[in-house]
C-alpha cells in the first residue's frame, strides 16, 4: 500500500511527537468518520439483504425503462462528478484555485443532477407504483420501508455533500483553505459515490423487472 | 539526530490514471446493468453483484480516495476492523436464505 517510508534512524514514528500517518488531522478525521458511517450504511443494506433473500414474493418493481435506465444514468453522473473531484484536488495541489473552483462547481452540478433524477424516480414509484414507506400493493411493507429509508439516507448525504462543496467552492474562490480542505471534500464526495455503488446494484439491479 | 523533515506527500497518480479508473468504474457498471437485464438467478446475481460492487469500491478508496498513495499503517488502522464487522454481519445471511423453507405451508 505504501510507496513511501520517511521513518529516520533516530527511531520509530511511533514514539510519540510526530505524526505516525503523515497525514493531517482533518484528513484522519474524516476517514473515521467515513469508517463509521460506512458501518451504517452495512447494516441497512444487510437488514434490506436479509429481508430481500427471506421473502420470495418481494416486489420487483424497477421496470427497465425508466427505472433502470434512469437509475444507471444517476449512477454515470455521480461517477463523473467522483472525476471532476479527482480534478479539483489535483488542480488545487498545483496551486490553480480558478480551475479548482470550477471542477468543484462541475461536481456540484453533477451531485445536484443526481438528486434531481433521484428525486423524479421516486415520485414516480410513489404516483405509478403506489408505494410509500408503510405499504404497497404487493403486501410486502418492508420493501418501501428499507427501499426509502436506504435511498434517502444516501441522499441526505449527497445534499449534505452539495452544501459541504458549496462552502469549500465559494471559500476557494475568495482564496480562502488550502489543498488539503478540498481533498477532505473530496473523500468526503468520493464517500457518497462510493455508498451508491452498492445501493445502485443491490437496490435496483436485484429488483428490475425486463 | 537527523535533520530529516517530514514532509506530507502530495505525489501521487496523474490525470491519465484518473481517466482510466473512471472508464473501468464505468464498465464495470455496464456489466452489472448487463446481468440485470439477463434475469440470472437471485443468488448468482447477489454474489456477482456484490462481487463487482466490491471492485469498484477497491478501485474508487485506492485512486480518488488515494488511499493506495498513503502510509500502509493508515489502511491498517481503519480497514481491517471495518471489513472484519462487515463479514460479522454476513454470518446471519444463512438463516435469510432457510426461512422461506421454513414457513408452513399457507
Amino acid at each position: 500500500m505504501s510507496t513511501q517510508v520517511t521513518a529516520t534512524a533516530s527511531g520509530s514514528l511511533w514514539d510519540g511527537g510526530r505524526s505516525p500517518y503523515l497525514t493531517n488531522s482533518k484528513k484522519f478525521g474524516m476517514w473515521l468518520f467515513i469508517i463509521s458511517d460506512a458501518l451504517t450504511f452495512s447494516a441497512l443494506l444487510f437488514a434490506y439483504t436479509y429481508s430481500r433473500v427471506s421473502n420470495p414474493d418481494w416486489p420487483t418493481p424497477f421496470h427497465f425503462s425508466p427505472s433502470i435506465i434512469f437509475s444507471s444514468i444517476m449512477t454515470f453522473a455521480l461517477l463523473t462528478s467522483s472525476l471532476t473531484m479527482v480534478m479539483a484536488v489535483h488542480a488545487m495541489n498545483h496551486g490553480n484555485r480558478a480551475a479548482a473552483s470550477r471542477w468543484l462547481l462541475a461536481t456540484m452540478a453533477a451531485g445536484a443532477t443526481f438528486v434531481g433524477l433521484h428525486l423524479t424516480e421516486w415520485m414516480n414509484l410513489i404516483n405509478k407504483e403506489h408505494v410509500t414507506a408503510f405499504s404497497n400493493e404487493w403486501g410486502v411493507p418492508l420493501f418501501g420501508a428499507t427501499f426509502f429509508a436506504i435511498t434517502g439516507l444516501h441522499m441526505t448525504h449527497v445534499v449534505i455533500g452539495l452544501i459541504y462543496l458549496g462552502i469549500v467552492c465559494q471559500a476557494v474562490m475568495r482564496g480562502k483553505f488550502q489543498a488539503e480542505d478540498v481533498e477532505v471534500a473530496g473523500l468526503y464526495w468520493h464517500f457518497v459515490d462510493l455508498v451508491w455503488m452498492f445501493v445502485f446494484p443491490l437496490v435496483y439491479l436485484m429488483s428490475a423487472k425486463i | 539526530m537527523s535533520s530529516h523533515v517530514e514532509e506530507i506527500s502530495t505525489h501521487g497518480p496523474g490525470i491519465p490514471t484518473f481517466a482510466k479508473v473512471w472508464v473501468a468504474l464505468l464498465v464495470l457498471t455496464g456489466i452489472e446493468v448487463l446481468l440485470a437485464y439477463l434475469q440470472a438467478p437471485l443468488m448468482i446475481m447477489l454474489t456477482v453483484l456484490l462481487g463487482l460492487s466490491v471492485v469498484k469500491a477497491v478501485l474508487i478508496i485506492a485512486y480518488f480516495m488515494h488511499l493506495k498513495f498513503e502510509r500502509l499503517s493508515l489502511f491498517l488502522t481503519l480497514f481491517p476492523m471495518l471489513i472484519f464487522c462487515i463479514v460479522l454481519m454476513l454470518i446471519f445471511l444463512g438463516d435469510a436464505y432457510r426461512i422461506p423453507a421454513m414457513r408452513p405451508p399457507l
